[in-house]
């Protein structure tokens, strides 16, 4: 008896080595969350809760497996996969499948990849192992070659055109470069040059790119179109009030007002049920994901690990701000999920692939002092 | 920047980074709280609002339109539901003709069908449902109903159609319905009632079903439903029923209606029937008439042209639209005056050669060689014109104007019929006020003194519609108190079937003194027992008051009037004025017959069989007869 006890005991120790319980339970509310409301967005029509919750699983198992790989493992992933990714997408450049007039797919047989996936992790892990790897001897020039391999990809997955994945893969990379000590001057002068390029970027985008923008700033213009999201979504929010309408009371969502309720605009679903109270709770809970992070870059042992945790950390948030910001309006309509909360199996599986590496570079770090 | 450091350097460039991060997503999360705290807080009640006009849809539910009856009771227009078959345009999967081409193979469409659809498309909003059939039977409502999914934006609907039960009787007063025009809703939002005519597709579009249009009507309910972003009714939050439009009880009496219709025949004209003590119209006939049925839902080209180009002109309400010269019934009003104005006694008497000169003009009487000695009693009876251009020269042209204006000769009556009074005639009553503003020139305007002598005998100018000359009939037979004609006794209140009567008041008592009156109404009972009605009247169980009537359509220069010699269009109108029981009247009429020669001849036999009708129940033997050998043709 007290040596099954002893067993079983030893057994969930080493089972939860490298689980960061802060991580989990944080990420866990978020998902209790995303669940609940995946189910009242899709109660009309089909039930995909049950289906989010087998995503959840494997994602779970990914990210327990991931965590047990210490970084020092993971770097030898980030040249193969980089490598890989940019293959893959200049394949689909060259033999991609077009659905709604974006290249963005490969077919492979049974089904099709979405290659731009795979480089959102594999851009920061290709950086930071570059930064790592001339740490010592680290020159202005090498933020250059680190501009390089991040534009590579950048400039496939624009041209798709997915603007939104594009730059999500953008930022993870100008993270990692950015907390790799990107000289303040440069980044100023990157912004200014940014701002006085902007008309010539302007007319560089697509017309529908281009309407995303204006229909933002005066989304009546164009109510039954692109215009329609934003409108609708914007009264789903503002109608919620401070304490929501209920749960599965939200006659914007219930009544299909609102479009793709439970992927890109589940944030709609839920402060219209939820409202103001139900908002704060939830950037709360963002916060203290991104927080927890932080937490972990800090205290991380080495650069590969400080950057790679840093830049995963920024990329929560910038998935969970862009999301929110273009669903109450304040940002132009790109597809960008909202981060535990959104329906789809493959976006999931990404992040807690992420979150497994920010739980491998914390518990291992400890167990290196140990 | 470049150059060597530590990695304790390192460290804290990082962590002064990470914090510079922690920095930036700090701010962003309170601008996102910003944005949430504006639209939840502050804007919260504009968009609260806007989600619930989202979601709500108020869906128009048309109450039933009042039902028509006569004074017994008899349905003279009602409401029946039948199934049509509607196409919304806009909501269509293939084209409008392609569509039609498909419904066509399972449900009957013919090219009328087919036209009228497009005629409505026309007038109609694209999001409207129009219909391309109705009156579906009970096997197409079910053939549709299996193939309804291979048609989008076609659906069966259960209507409510006007129906008039007695077809073609009465149609004059009953007018009819139609589907709304732009004209008509103009009609419909200067009375405010814009609101309440959501959903409604028919409007009355003459007679009582215009004149009472915002009584029958009634109130529109709505259902307040809860729709999906594509409109589509999910389900009901509320309902507000509609309240049935006001039942009309007609002062009409069907049955004498009809009667009265059949014994005009083939032959035109108009007669009106008036309760003299209430000022009910009775029977309003217009010959020919119509149908009101054909126009119920949207009448068809043929059919239109047909009503509207047709010689006869059926669509025209003779009754009040119709002005003609009343002729020798005209004499009982004249002598009338002469007595209330002083200008006669009953027994003056004048010797009638048979003509009266006025300076170089001859008027002759019908009789040749005249009557002899008449007095006012047998001027009535044998209708002896001279001795009424005498009078007429006597009583001159403004004190006639003014007698004959005040009972309703030359205003419209203001019978509630069609929209406001637009669709009555006013009438002539001649004067010199009148001629000055009828003619231009200096020379027409002036008033000739022989112009008065004809006046005298109801010719010249003279022009009054049946209701004029049924009015003051009544009134005559009322002893002076005078009703305004109208259709409707009372409107029925259907929420607490409260009675609203229509008319309780006359509208002027012209103070005419009894003695006068008796000797008028001696004289026109005279006119049926031994005078120019006494043919028509001969054995009546009641005695009657009347008077024949001539109206000439063309006068024969100096040439005698030869019936038969002439084309029918050119025979004189007959006219004929009468009521009874003399002593308490309970109903007057006039009667006119276009073309019918001596008012003895065609009008007098058709009053005959009203009076018999009305006051014995007597039921009359086929159309009145056109006794041409049997009457007196001296009137």
């Amino acid at each position: 008896m007290i040596d099954l006890v002893g067993t079983l005991r030893r057994g969930w120790l080493n089972a939860t080595a490298h689980i960061d319980f802060p991580l989990l339970f944080i990420v866990l509310g978020i998902m209790g969350i995303g669940i609940a409301t995946v189910n009242s967005a899709t109660i009309d029509t089909s039930h995909r809760m049950l289906a989010q919750t087998g995503n959840m699983c494997i994602a779970l198992v990914v990210m327990w497996l991931v965590s047990r790989v210490p970084p020092q493992k993971l770097m030898r992933f980030a040249v193969p996969l980089y490598v890989l990714g940019v293959l893959l997408l200049i394949a689909v450049f060259l033999f991609g499948i077009k659905v709604n007039g974006s290249r963005r797919w490969l077919s492979i047989g049974i089904t099709r990849i979405q290659p731009s996936e795979i480089m959102k992790i594999a851009m920061p892990l290709m950086l930071a192992w570059y930064f790592q790897k001339y740490e010592a001897t680290l020159k202005f020039r090498h933020y250059l070659v680190a501009a390089g391999l991040l534009l590579v990809p950048f400039a496939l997955v624009a041209k798709q055109p997915d603007l939104g994945t594009a730059l999500l893969i953008g930022s993870a990379g100008f993270y990692v470069i950015f907390f790799a000590g990107l000289p303040w001057k440069v980044i100023l002068g990157l912004v200014a040059a940014g701002v006085s390029a902007a008309p010539f970027l302007w007319t560089m985008l697509h017309d529908y790119q281009k309407k995303r923008i204006l229909t933002l700033l005066d989304p009546t213009t164009d109510p039954l179109g692109s215009g329609y999201h934003i409108i609708q979504a914007t009264i789903a929010i503002g109608s919620g009030g401070v304490f929501g309408k209920g749960y599965l009371s939200g006659t914007q969502t219930h009544l299909e007002f609102i479009p793709e309720k439970h992927t890109d605009f589940i944030f709609a679903v839920y402060s219209e049920e939820w409202g103001l109270l139900g908002n704060v709770v939830l950037v709360t809970l963002y916060t203290l994901l991104i927080g927890r992070g932080l937490m972990i870059a800090s205290a991380a042992s080495t650069l590969f690990a400080r950057l790679l945790a840093g830049a995963i950390t920024l990329g929560f948030f910038t998935y969970a701000f862009i999301n929110m910001g273009m669903v109450s309006g304040i940002l132009p309509v790109v597809g960008v999920p909202l981060p535990f909360m959104s329906y789809g199996g493959t976006a999931l599986v990404t992040l807690f692939l992420a979150i497994g590496i920010l739980m491998s570079i914390n518990t291992h770090r400890m167990l290196v002092k140990k | 920047m470049s150059g060597f450091h530590t990695p304790d350097d390192g460290l804290d460039r990082f962590r002064f980074r990470l914090g510079f991060a922690a920095a930036v997503v700090l701010a962003a999360f309170t601008l996102l709280i910003g944005r949430f705290i504006w639209l939840q807080i502050v804007q919260h009640d504009f968009y609260r609002t806007r989600a619930e006009d989202n979601r709500i849809a108020l869906i128009p539910i048309v109450p039933n339109r009042g039902v028509i009856t006569d004074r017994n009771g008899v349905v003279l227009a009602r409401n029946y539901s039948a199934f049509t078959l509607e196409i919304t345009p806009s909501q269509l999967g293939q084209t409008l003709e392609e569509t039609i081409d498909a419904l066509a193979e399972i449900i009957d469409i013919q090219p009328k069908d087919r036209k009228r659809f497009k005629r409505l498309l026309d007038e109609a909003k694209n999001f409207e449902s129009i219909p391309i059939r109705t009156r579906l039977s009970d096997s197409e409502v079910a053939r549709f109903a299996a193939q309804r999914y291979r048609f989008p934006g076609v659906e069966v609907k259960a209507r409510l159609f006007r129906q008039y039960p007695l077809g073609n009787v009465a149609s004059h007063a009953l007018g009819y319905i139609g589907r709304i025009t732009e004209r008509d809703l103009k009609w419909i939002d200067e009375n405010e009632q814009a609101a309440n005519y959501k959903g409604t597709d028919h409007v009355g579009k003459t007679g009582l079903e215009q004149h009472y249009e915002f009584e029958l009507h009634g109130l529109t309910g709505y259902e307040q439903v809860e729709i999906d972003a594509g409109g589509r009714a999910l389900r009901s939050l509320k309902r507000i029923p509609p309240v049935s439009g006001n039942n009309l009880q007609l002062t009409l009496d069907a049955k004498l209606q009809e009667i009265t219709e059949k014994a005009f025949g083939d032959r035109k004209g108009s007669l009106v029937a008036i309760e003299p003590e209430t000022g009910g119209v009775l029977a309003l006939v217009s010959n020919p008439t119509f149908d009101p049925n054909l126009f119920v839902d949207g009448i068809t080209p043929d059919n239109w042209k047909e009503l509207n180009e047709h010689p006869d002109k059926p669509m025209i309400n003779r009754a009040i639209n119709g002005a003609y010269p009343p002729g020798s019934t005209f004499k009982p009003f004249m002598a009338l005056a002469a007595l209330e104005l002083g200008k006669r006694t009953p027994n003056q008497a004048i010797a009638d050669p048979g003509y009266f000169n006025f300076g170089n003009h001859q008027f002759r009487d019908d009789k040749k060689g005249g009557h002899g000695m008449v007095d006012m009693y047998k001027s009535v009876v044998h209708s002896c014109d001279t001795y009424y251009y005498i009078l007429a020269n006597d009583m001159g042209i403004e004190a006639i104007s003014n007698f004959m204006g005040q009972i309703g000769f030359g205003s419209k009556t203001g019978i509630d019929l069609g929209k406001d009074d637009s669709g009555e005639s006013r009438g002539i009553l001649p004067s010199p006020a009148w001629k000055k503003q009828r003619f231009k020139k200096p020379e027409q305007q002036k008033w000739y003194s022989g112009e008065t002598i004809s006046i005298g005998i109801g010719q010249g100018y003279n022009a009054y519609t049946p209701m004029q000359l049924a009015q003051a009939t009544a009134t005559l037979a009322n002893n002076g108190v005078m009703f305004r004609p109208h259709l409707v006794r009372h409107i029925v209140d259907t929420r607490n079937g409260e009675k609203r009567a229509v008319e309780p008041k006359p509208i002027r008592d012209l103070g005419w003194k009894q003695k006068n009156l008796e000797v008028i109404h001696r004289a026109m009972a005279g006119v049926n027992t031994e005078g120019t009605g006494a043919r028509a009247f001969a054995g009546a169980q009641y005695v009657a008051g009347g008077k024949t009537g001539t109206a000439q359509v063309f006068s024969l220069k100096g040439a005698q009037y030869k019936e038969g010699a002439i084309k029918k269009e050119l025979r004189d109108h007959a006219l004929y004025i009468a009521y009874a029981p003399i002593d308490k009247p309970k109903i007057a009429l006039a009667v006119l017959v276009e073309n019918g020669g001596f008012g003895a001849q065609s009008a007098a036999p058709i009053a005959r069989m009203v009076l018999d009708y009305y006051l014995l129940g007597k039921l009359p033997q086929g159309a009145a007869n056109e006794d041409a050998a049997a009457v007196e043709a001296d009137e």
